[in-house]
C-alpha cells in the first residue's frame, strides 16, 4: 500500500484507540459510526478499512476482542483497550498534537509575528 | 517489540486460518442494516447501502486475510508444496541432482572443516592475534634458538611485550611407577601457561620465580598422562614422580584438551620449570639449546613497534656481549603464521580446487535444470499466458532449485562426516590441532550457506532463460523444438566443466609426478633396511666416569649386535638425516687464525657416529678411509667430511691429511681422513632450501669421556641395519632390558617411515587433489553425457528423417560423437590454456622450503598430454552411450510418434 494510506492507517488507529477509551468496549460497526459522528460526519469512512486496522492493533496487543451481544441483541465482536493500548494512545496523541501544532504554525505565520 | 509481536501473530496466522472474519463482517452488516431499516430504508436499500459503505465484502475479507498472515510466506509455502510435488514426480532427475550436489557440497564441507580448525582457529587461546613466536635470528638460522641468559634480558628490557615465555621439549626416564618408562615433556617458564590462558584442572601452575635455576623441583602433569598413569587421582598433588633419578613434587594438572602445538612444542606428559634443566649450557649466553619462545603483545602495540623495540634490546645486548650476541636479534612473527606456516598455501590451494568441484557440480545441475525447464516450457508458457508474473515463475524455479540444494547439502553433510574422517587418517602430523577437526557449528553453517548459494546459483540460469522468453514463443514451439540460445548455454556450460576438469587433473597430475620424482630422489644413503630408535639409561656411579661410560657403551653395542638379523650398529649423537634432528660443528682451518667469535667460523652439520654407521647407511666413501674401532680416545683425532664441505673449504686441493680446528670438543685439532658423499639432511625436497649443507663426521669413540654421559644418564639415537627392520624391535627391547632393566628403548622408526613422514604433507595434498580431480572428471563426464543425451532426445525426429532419407546408422553415430568430441575439444583446449597459467601459479606455492611442484616442470608435457588424452577418451565414452541410442532408433517408429 502506498505511503498516503499508511498515514491514514496511522490516524485511523489513533481514532480507534481514542474511541475505545471514551466509549469503553465497542464492536467494529459502533466504532465506525462513532468516528463518523465525532468528525461531524465530515469524514467519509470506508468501513472496510477499519477491520484490517483493528486486526493490526490486536496483533500489536493494543486491543483485545471477544464476542458479545449488542444493545439490540445482535451477536458482535467487541474490542477493548488494553493497558498497552492506553499507553500507545497517550504516546500517539501527544505526537499527533505536536505535529498538528507545527503544521498549524506553518499555515498561519502572520498571526504568530 | 510491537512489530515483533504482530509478526509472530501473523506467522501463527499462516497455520491457523480463522473463519472469524466472516462472522464479524456478517455481524457488522447486520448491525448496519438494522440501523438503516430504523432510518426508514427498504430492506433491499438498507443492505445495498451497508455493503456500499463497507467498500465491498470480498475486498474487506481479502484485506483482513492479508493482514492476518504473511503474504510472502504464504506464497513461499505454496511454492514449496508445488516444488515438492514436482520433484516427487521425477525421482530420477531429483536423485541425480541431489547426489551431484551432495558430492560437491560434501567435499567442500569436509575440507572446510579442516580449514576451519587448522587455518582459522589454529590456536586455542584468548586473543590469539596478540600472540607471537619469538626466536633468535642468527646468521645461519632465521629462527634460531634462544639462550637462557638472552631470554631473561629480553624479558626484562623490552617495553612492548606483555610477556615472553620459552620452552624446550625434553624426554626423561620415569622410574618408581611401574616399569621404567620413557616420558616426554617440556621445560617451560612459569608464565608459559598463563600466556596461553591455560587453567589447571587440579592444583596450580608454576608461580613467578619458580622457573629460576636452583629452585625446588616441581612438576605439572598433562591431563592425558594424569589419566593414564594416575587414573585421574585427585590426590596426586603433593606426590612425587622420579624423572632421570630425581624426584619432582607434583603441583598441578592441566586439562587433557590442551592442544597447543608449535615447532618442537607438543602437548606432552610432563612440564618442568626450565630452571630444573640440569645442563651447564643453560647459563651460557652463546648456547644453542633448542629453546624457543612465545610472547604476547601489550594491548595497542603493533608487531612492527614490538620488533623495533626488540631490535633495540638486541642491539644493546650485542654491544654488551659481542662474543655471543653479535649479529643476533630477537625476531618476532605472528604465532598464527608460525603455527600454520607451511600448510596454509596448500590448504588454500585445495580449497580453490574443491571450490571448482562445487562449481562443476552446480553447472551440471544447472544443465539438468535447463533441460528440464525446456521440457516444462509449455507449463511455464501457459502460466505466463494466464497472467502469472515472470517474477512469480522465477521464484518458483528458484524455490525448486534451493530445495534441491538443501537436500543435496543434507546428504552432503553425511558424506562430509565420512570424508573428514577419511581425510584425517591422511593428515600429516604437522597439521595444527588436527585432533580438533570435526563438523562444528561454523562448519554446519558454512555447509548450509553454500547449499543455499548453490541453489540460487544453478537455479538462476534456467530461471533467467524462462523469464527472457515471451510466452507466445514458448507456446508456439510447444516445448519440443530446440531453442538455439538455450542449447548454446548448455554447450558453454559443458565446455566450462571440461576446462575446469582439465585444470584440476593437470594440477593433481603434477603433484603426483612431484611425489613420484621425490620417491626416486637419491637421499645420499640407502634407507632400506635401516631402523632408528632411541635408548636411554639413568645415571649411576658405575657409568658416571669416562672409563665406566665407555665400557657401558661397548657392552650396549655388543648386546645390540648380538640380536639376530642385525648386521651393523651405530650409536649416534648430534644430527640424524631426515629426522629433523640436527647439530652443528664450528671450526677453522689450520692456516687461519682463530676467529674472534662464532659468526666468523666455518659452520657445518655435525654427526657423531660409530664405525658401523657407514655400512648401515651405505653412504659412498669417495676418498680416504672411514672410522674404525682403532680410532680411540687415545689415538690422534680424525674426522670425515662430505663432498660439499670438501668443495667449500678445500676447493681443488685434496682434503685428506688436512688438519682442522674443532671448537667442540674444546678446540681439538683433527685430521681429515676421508670424504663421503653428501647426504640430504633436511628431507628429500627441502635440502636446497637450507643454508647449511657442509657435513662433518666425528667418531663417538674419540669424544671426551665426560661427554659420553650427562648428569642425567645416557641418551643416544641408535641406527641399526637389519634384515627385517620393521620386525626386529621386540628383540632389541628384550636384549636391552636384559642388559639393564632400567634402560629403555623407544620410538622405533624405519628410515623409510621417517622419509615417508617428511613427505606426508605432499602425500596429503596429492591424495586430496587427486580425489577432487577425479570427482571433477566424473561430474564433467556426467555433464557431457547429460547434454549429449538431451541433444539426442531432442533430435530423434531429425535423425529419423535423416535415416529415412538414406543416412545409415554409422553416420548418425559419427554425427553424435563428433558433436560430443567438439564440445570436449573446445573445453580441453581452453582448459589446457588455463591449466598452464594455474600450474605456473602452483609452482610458486611452497611446502616448507620447496615448491609443491617438485622435480617436474609446471608445464610438464607428459602430464598435460595424458590429461588431454584421458579427458578426450572419457568424453568420447560419455557421448558414445547416447550416440548408440540415437543410432538404434527405428526411424519409422520415431516419425510415427510425432
Amino acid at each position: 500500500m502506498p505511503d498516503k494510506s499508511d498515514v491514514w492507517q496511522g490516524t485511523l488507529a489513533l481514532m480507534v484507540l481514542k474511541t475505545l477509551e471514551t466509549m469503553g468496549p465497542q464492536h467494529g460497526y459502533g466504532i465506525a459510526r462513532r468516528i463518523e459522528q465525532t468528525s461531524g460526519d465530515r469524514l467519509a469512512l470506508n468501513y472496510g478499512t477499519l477491520y484490517p486496522a483493528l486486526l493490526k492493533l490486536e496483533q500489536e496487543g493494543a486491543i483485545v476482542s471477544e464476542w458479545g451481544t449488542s444493545d439490540n441483541n445482535r451477536r458482535a465482536k467487541f474490542y477493548r483497550l488494553t493497558r498497552a493500548g492506553r499507553k500507545q494512545l497517550g504516546r500517539e496523541a501527544r505526537t499527533w498534537e505536536q505535529a498538528a501544532a507545527i503544521v498549524a504554525r506553518f499555515l498561519s505565520p502572520a498571526e504568530e509575528s | 517489540m510491537r512489530a515483533l509481536r504482530a509478526f509472530l501473530h501473523r506467522l501463527r496466522g499462516l497455520f491457523s486460518r480463522c473463519a472469524d472474519f466472516d462472522s464479524e463482517l456478517d455481524s457488522h452488516l447486520q448491525l448496519h442494516i438494522d440501523d438503516n431499516l430504523r432510518a426508514g430504508m427498504s430492506p433491499e436499500e438498507a443492505r445495498r447501502q451497508a455493503l456500499l459503505q463497507l467498500g465491498g465484502l470480498e475486498q474487506t475479507r481479502q484485506a483482513m486475510r492479508e493482514r492476518s498472515t504473511l503474504p510472502w510466506a504464504e506464497t513461499l509455502a505454496q511454492d514449496l508444496r508445488f516444488a515438492l510435488r514436482q520433484l516427487r514426480k521425477s525421482p530420477g532427475f531429483t536423485t541425480v541432482v541431489v547426489v551431484t550436489l551432495a558430492l560437491g557440497i560434501g567435499v567442500n564441507t569436509a575440507l572446510f572443516s579442516i580449514v576451519n580448525t587448522v587455518l582459522l582457529h589454529p590456536i586455542d587461546a584468548p586473543r590469539p592475534n596478540d600472540l607471537l613466536a619469538i626466536d633468535a635470528s642468527k646468521p645461519n638460522f632465521e629462527t634460531g634458538s634462544i639462550s637462557y641468559p638472552n631470554f631473561r634480558d629480553w624479558q626484562r628490557d623490552n617495553r612492548s611485550l606483555a610477556d615472553i615465555a620459552v620452552f624446550r621439549h625434553q624426554g626423561w626416564i620415569m622410574t618408581g611407577n611401574g616399569d621404567a618408562e620413557r616420558v616426554r615433556g617440556n621445560f617451560i617458564t612459569s608464565n608459559f601457561f598463563h600466556l596461553l590462558g591455560v587453567q589447571p584442572v587440579l592444583g596450580r601452575l608454576f608461580s613467578a620465580g619458580e622457573d629460576e635455576i636452583g629452585r625446588a623441583p616441581i612438576a605439572v602433569l598433562g591431563g592425558g598422562f594424569w589419566a593414564r598413569k594416575f587414573a585421574s587421582d585427585p590426590n596426586v598433588i603433593g606426590r612425587s614422580i622420579t624423572l632421570d633419578g630425581r624426584d619432582y613434587t607434583i603441583v598441578g594438572v592441566i586439562p587433557a584438551s590442551f592442544d597447543f602445538q608449535y615447532g618442537a612444542f607438543l602437548p606432552e606428559d610432563i612440564y618442568l620449570p626450565i630452571g630444573q634443566w640440569d645442563t651447564k649450557a643453560l647459563t651460557l649466553r652463546g648456547a644453542g639449546l633448542g629453546i624457543h619462545g612465545i610472547a604476547r603483545l601489550k594491548p595497542g602495540v603493533s608487531l612492527a613497534q614490538a620488533q623495533a623495540d626488540m631490535n633495540n634490546v638486541s642491539d644493546h645486548l650485542a654491544a654488551a656481549f659481542p662474543q655471543a650476541d653479535r649479529g643476533l636479534r630477537a625476531s618476532l612473527r605472528p604465532l598464527r603464521q608460525a603455527v600454520v606456516g607451511d600448510v596454509q598455501p596448500i590448504l588454500v590451494m585445495l580449497l580453490a580446487a574443491v571450490g571448482f568441484v562445487l562449481l562443476i557440480a552446480c553447472v551440471n545441475v544447472a544443465n539438468l535444470l535447463l533441460a528440464r525447464s525446456s521440457a516444462r516450457a509449455q507449463e511455464f508458457g501457459v502460466r505466463l499466458a494466464l497472467g502469472a508474473s515472470r517474477g512469480r515463475i522465477v521464484r518458483q524455479i528458484l524455490t525448486e532449485s534451493t530445495l534441491l540444494a538443501l537436500a543435496g547439502g543434507t546428504l552432503g553433510l553425511v558424506l562430509a562426516a565420512w570424508g573428514t574422517h577419511a581425510a584425517l587418517s591422511l593428515v600429516p602430523q604437522a597439521l595444527p590441532r588436527a585432533s580438533h577437526i570435526h563438523l562444528s557449528p561454523p562448519v554446519l553453517a558454512f555447509s548450509f550457506l553454500i547449499s543455499f548459494a548453490t541453489g540460487i546459483l544453478f537455479g538462476l540460469i534456467p530461471a533467467w532463460k524462462v523469464a527472457a522468453q515471451p510466452p507466445q514463443t514458448i507456446l508456439r514451439e510447444g516445448g519440443r523444438t530446440v531453442h538455439g540460445s538455450r542449447h548454446r548455454t548448455q554447450d558453454w556450460l559443458v565446455v566450462f566443466e571440461m576446462a575446469a576438469a582439465v585444470v584440476l587433473l593437470a594440477g593433481a597430475g603434477l603433484t603426483l609426478r612431484s611425489l613420484f620424482a621425490l620417491s626416486h630422489t637419491d637421499p645420499g644413503f640407502d634407507p632400506n633396511g635401516v631402523l632408528r630408535f632411541s635408548v636411554a639409561a639413568p645415571n649411576s656411579p658405575a657409568i658416571d666416569n669416562p672409563v665406566g661410560a665407555r665400557a657401558y657403551l661397548r657392552r650396549l653395542d655388543q648386546q645390540l649386535r648380538s640380536v639376530p638379523g642385525i648386521s651393523a650398529v651405530s650409536l649416534t649423537n648430534g644430527g640424524l638425516p631426515m629426522t629433523g634432528d640436527d647439530d652443528e660443528e664450528l671450526f677453522w682451518l689450520q692456516n687461519e687464525p682463530k676467529p674472534a667469535d662464532a659468526n666468523d667460523m666455518h659452520w657445518s652439520l655435525l654427526y657423531i657416529v660409530e664405525p658401523g654407521y657407514l655400512s648401515i647407511m651405505r653412504i659412498p666413501l669417495v676418498r680416504g678411509r672411514w672410522f674404525t674401532d682403532a680410532d680411540r680416545e687415545d689415538t690422534p683425532h680424525v674426522v670425515v667430511i662430505d663432498q660439499d664441505l670438501a668443495r667449500e673449504d678445500f676447493g681443488n686441493t685434496d682434503p685428506i691429511g688436512k688438519v682442522i680446528n674443532l671448537t667442540n670438543p674444546d678446540d681439538t685439532q683433527a685430521t681429515v681422513v676421508g670424504v663421503v658423499g653428501h647426504v640430504l639432511q633436511w628431507g628429500l625436497d627441502n635440502d636446497a632450501g637450507f643454508p647449511l649443507h657442509a657435513q662433518i663426521y666425528l667418531p663417538l669413540g674419540q669424544l671426551n669421556g665426560w661427554q659420553l654421559v650427562s648428569t642425567t644418564g645416557f641418551f643416544y639415537d641408535v641406527l641399526v641395519r637389519a634384515a627385517h627392520p620393521d620386525a626386529v624391535f621386540a628383540d632389541i627391547q628384550s636384549a636391552t632390558h636384559r642388559m639393564n632393566s632400567a634402560q629403555v628403548v623407544w620410538r622405533p622408526l624405519t628410515m623409510n617411515q621417517i622419509i615417508d613422514e617428511t613427505l606426508a604433507a605432499r602425500r596429503f595434498s596429492m591424495i586430496l587433489f587427486g580425489a577432487f580431480a577425479a570427482l571433477a572428471l566424473l561430474l564433467a563426464s556426467v555433464g557431457l553425457y547429460g547434454v549429449i543425451s538431451y541433444l539426442v532426445g531432442q533430435r530423434t525426429q531429425e535423425m529419423a528423417i535423416r535415416m529415412a532419407l538414406g543416412a545409415n546408422r554409422g553416420d548418425v553415430l559419427r554425427w553424435v560423437l563428433r558433436r560430443g568430441a567438439a564440445l570436449a575439444g573446445i573445453g580441453v583446449a581452453t582448459g589446457t590454456l588455463a591449466a598452464l597459467l594455474v600450474t605456473r601459479a602452483m609452482a610458486g606455492i611452497s611446502l616448507a622450503r620447496s615448491s609443491i611442484i617438485y622435480g617436474v616442470h609446471p608445464w610438464d608435457p607428459i602430464t598435460i598430454l595424458s590429461v588431454v588424452v584421458v579427458l578426450m577418451l572419457v568424453a568420447l565414452l560419455a557421448s558414445y552411450v547416447p550416440a548408440r541410442r540415437a543410432a538404434s532408433v527405428d526411424p519409422m517408429q520415431a516419425l510415427r510418434s510425432e
